[in-house]
């Protein structure tokens, strides 16, 4: 199957291994991935903020960028749900709406198109360790995808998932909330951090960028010894000497 | 201002609030306690989603057709015998109530939970012409006797003090010897409050729905006060928003039910009152004299606008129950008598951009608060569109507004994201500590100061790309 790969500002540059893993597990089972070089961001911090004439611009773009494209995929809840977002915010131009409306119909998150789409449970992925996984708010309640990345995860070699306490807390990430907020935001963030260590893992796995920078950052700064992985990450993982290659 | 509390900033506000650890505690288990119950009573029901729908069709065809509604309403009151006054501010309102209370030479008033009379500082204005009220639902009573301490929650009003603090206040104040149990505590204003039942001239009370169809009103309570302060005084005003109407009965039971489940978690709370115009000849108990107050009060403003959804609330308080903001800043933060999600969304709505700015923004903007409301109403995205009334009124900062001018431009030219994405990297090398920043400059500083943020990487994902696609990494 053919995907377009809409791999996010955020991972495009800080996180352009995350990218490369996605790109390595769509093809182990049989994508043919393209990167539609044009793309750009999907809008959502001028979007939250208010600002829709210049998220407009930016949805605009998107939909021409992404117009070709059978399928899209993308390793954020998100941004996902950002996309499909558009058809609402272009509501009241009716040719943009339709063409919002496409992108949104065929746009996918990570694991929503592994597990829904390519109908994979198991990626054939080792990870020796005791993690546990955030869930995102977006990909939760804008997407209401709760169970794939649970079966994709449940199915790694090795991995013992332990779940996390309140984990329908959101992480104080929020965009520009973690900066214009910040008071609020770290509390949220901490709260967080202990929730996880409750859990004693070592690994904590998210499946957006924005949450893991958040909390990883916070990790980081409190030199807490968690690793902070992409749900890509640990799906495209390999044991050395061990897995396929 | 009338829903107004506290001064200073929202900031100075939130960060007090931070630093309260008793309060925290306090809103922390009440949250998971209620979060809890509330699970286990969706899950009774059966079908949480299709209520939620159904009671969201119910709120917005009735809020489609208040007029109608409002019309019939006070039809049904008047052939019961009961008398109706549309007010459409808060002074009017007050007028109205006080005018009463003069004429029936009212030195004592009895009042149960209301929300709306805390909206439009009704007891300050009946205090104001020397009649005496007296709150007898337990937290609004703690509040009043603690200084007129403002209410932090809508359902429980004094849900940010603990057991230890209310001890305290009823001791300080009241001359209470006894302990912190709460079954004492209850005792002690029980008693105290029961001769004040007697010697009350008017009883006044909320409204959680009125019934078009009848004329009623129903109240939803777990005290039973409200019960006391209907039947005891001679008189009996309730009051009420203008959204807060049912069509039949019908409707009022699926809503009821939706409310009690939300709020508390229970089944049905421990009295739900219905109540029909006053007392009848054959009636044992009652008032004589019955009178709806309907208060507009900016609410028929959200008509037709983009945020009429906020006037299908039915003030169950799911959505402050799960909120982390709240959870961390409490109620009082806010700065209105209306707190978290709801609150943020309708005190501008009601009072103004002017002294409720900050409150859009007091969001992650994670949804859980939509995820939980029993009526289904988009609050994350109506605070999004609160954003949206303040940019596009340039209340923003100048900085903000050219950042996402800017934002625009660069996210719809790949040339200028290209540009942006490489010198974004370049830009950050020099705070760099390997593969972290952990002092940022500018707009990072607020990020560095709480988390490390991710270094710059010598390639991007796209320049991986590129390469691979001519043959060349992996
Ligand atoms: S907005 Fe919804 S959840 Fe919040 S108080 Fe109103 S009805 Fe309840």
């Amino acid at each position: 199957m053919k995907v377009s790969l809409f791999i996010t500002c955020l991972t495009d540059i800080f996180y352009p291994d995350v990218g490369k893993n996605v790109v390595e597990l769509l093809e182990r089972h049989g994508c043919e991935v393209d990167f539609p070089e044009k793309q750009t961001c999907c809008g959502q911090p001028a979007f939250n903020s208010g600002y829709h004439k210049d998220a407009k611009k930016a949805a605009k773009h998107m939909i021409e960028t992404f117009e070709h494209a059978e399928k899209v995929v993308t390793p954020s809840g998100s941004c996902a749900a950002m996309f499909k977002e558009y058809p609402s915010l272009l509501k009241d131009e009716i040719r943009w709406r339709e063409r919002a409306e496409q992108l949104a119909g065929k746009t996918y998150e990570l694991t929503q198109f592994l597990y829904r789409v390519l109908h994979v449970t198991n990626t054939g992925a080792t990870l020796q360790g005791v993690a546990t996984y955030h869930t995102s708010c977006h990909m939760v309640r804008l997407l209401g995808e709760t169970e794939a990345p649970y079966v994709l995860l449940s199915n790694v070699q090795g991995l013992e998932l332990k779940e996390l306490p309140n984990k329908q807390n959101c992480c104080g990430f929020g965009g520009t909330f973690a900066v214009k907020m910040s008071t609020i935001s770290e509390q949220m963030v901490d709260e967080k951090v202990e929730h996880i260590e409750e859990t004693e893992a070592d690994v904590l796995i998210g499946a957006d960028n924005g949450c893991l920078m958040n909390i990883g950052g916070r990790i980081q700064k409190e030199k807490k010894p968690i690793k902070v992985m992409h749900i890509a990450e640990v799906l495209n993982h390999r044991e050395m000497g061990g897995g396929d290659v | 201002m009338a829903m107004k509390i506290g001064g200073r900033s929202f900031d100075k506000r939130a960060e007090q609030g931070v630093r309260d650890s008793y309060m925290r505690e306090t809103v922390r288990t009440a949250q998971e306690r209620l979060y809890t119950n509330k699970s286990q009573a969706e899950e009774e029901l059966g079908d949480w989603e299709e209520w939620r729908s159904l009671s969201e069709k119910i709120r917005s065809h009735t809020v489609d057709n208040l007029d109608y509604y409002l019309e019939r309403l006070s039809e049904n009151v008047s052939k019961n015998g009961g008398h109706v006054y549309f007010a459409q501010t808060a002074a009017e309102a007050n007028r109205y109530i006080q005018s009463i209370a003069e004429r029936k030479e009212a030195k004592k008033v009895m009042k149960a939970k209301s929300m709306v009379t805390e909206e439009i500082s009704m007891n300050e204005a009946l205090e104001a012409t020397g009649v005496e009220v007296i709150e007898s639902d337990l937290g609004e009573y703690i509040l009043q006797i603690d200084d007129h301490d403002p209410p932090s929650h809508i359902v429980a009003p004094a849900l940010h003090k603990n057991k230890e603090q209310i001890k305290d206040t009823f001791s300080r104040r009241k001359g209470y010897q006894k302990t912190s149990k709460p079954e004492e505590l209850t005792q002690f204003v029980r008693k105290k409050l029961r001769r004040e039942f007697l010697e009350a001239d008017i009883g006044i009370t909320g409204c959680n729905f009125a019934v078009a169809e009848s004329g009623s009103v129903a109240l939803v309570t777990n005290e039973g006060n409200a019960r006391l302060v209907t039947t005891i005084p001679k008189t009996h005003i309730a009051v009420m928003g203008m959204e807060r109407v049912v069509p039949t009965w019908e409707e009022l039971d699926i809503l009821v039910s939706m409310l009690c489940r939300s709020a508390v978690g229970q089944k049905l709370t421990s009295y739900v009152t219905g109540l029909t115009g006053p007392k009848a000849q054959e009636d044992v108990d009652g008032p004589e004299e019955f009178h709806l107050v309907i208060v507009d009060n900016g609410r028929s403003n959200i008509l037709g606008t983009p945020f009429q959804s906020a006037l299908h609330c039915i003030r169950c308080a799911a959505c402050i129950n799960v909120c982390p903001v709240y959870r961390h800043i409490g109620g009082h933060a806010y700065g209105s008598i209306y707190p978290g999600p709801i609150g943020a969304v309708l005190s501008p709505l009601l009072e103004g951009y002017e002294d409720h700015q900050d409150l859009p923004y007091a969001s992650s903007l994670c949804a859980a608060c939509t995820d939980a409301c029993p009526v289904k109403i988009p609050l994350h995205e109506l605070l999004v569109e609160h954003r949206k009334v303040i940019a596009q009124e340039k209340k923003t900062t100048l900085g903000e507004t050219f950042a996402m001018k800017g934002f625009g431009l660069v996210a719809s030219s790949p040339r200028l994201f290209e540009m942006a994405a490489k010198t974004a990297p370049a830009l950050l090398a020099p705070f760099t500590n390997k593969e972290t920043i952990e002092k940022g400059p500018g707009p990072l500083k607020e990020w560095t100061a709480i988390r490390d943020f991710p270094g710059p990487k010598k390639e991007r994902f796209r320049d991986w790309v590129k390469e691979r696609n001519k043959g060349g990494a992996e």
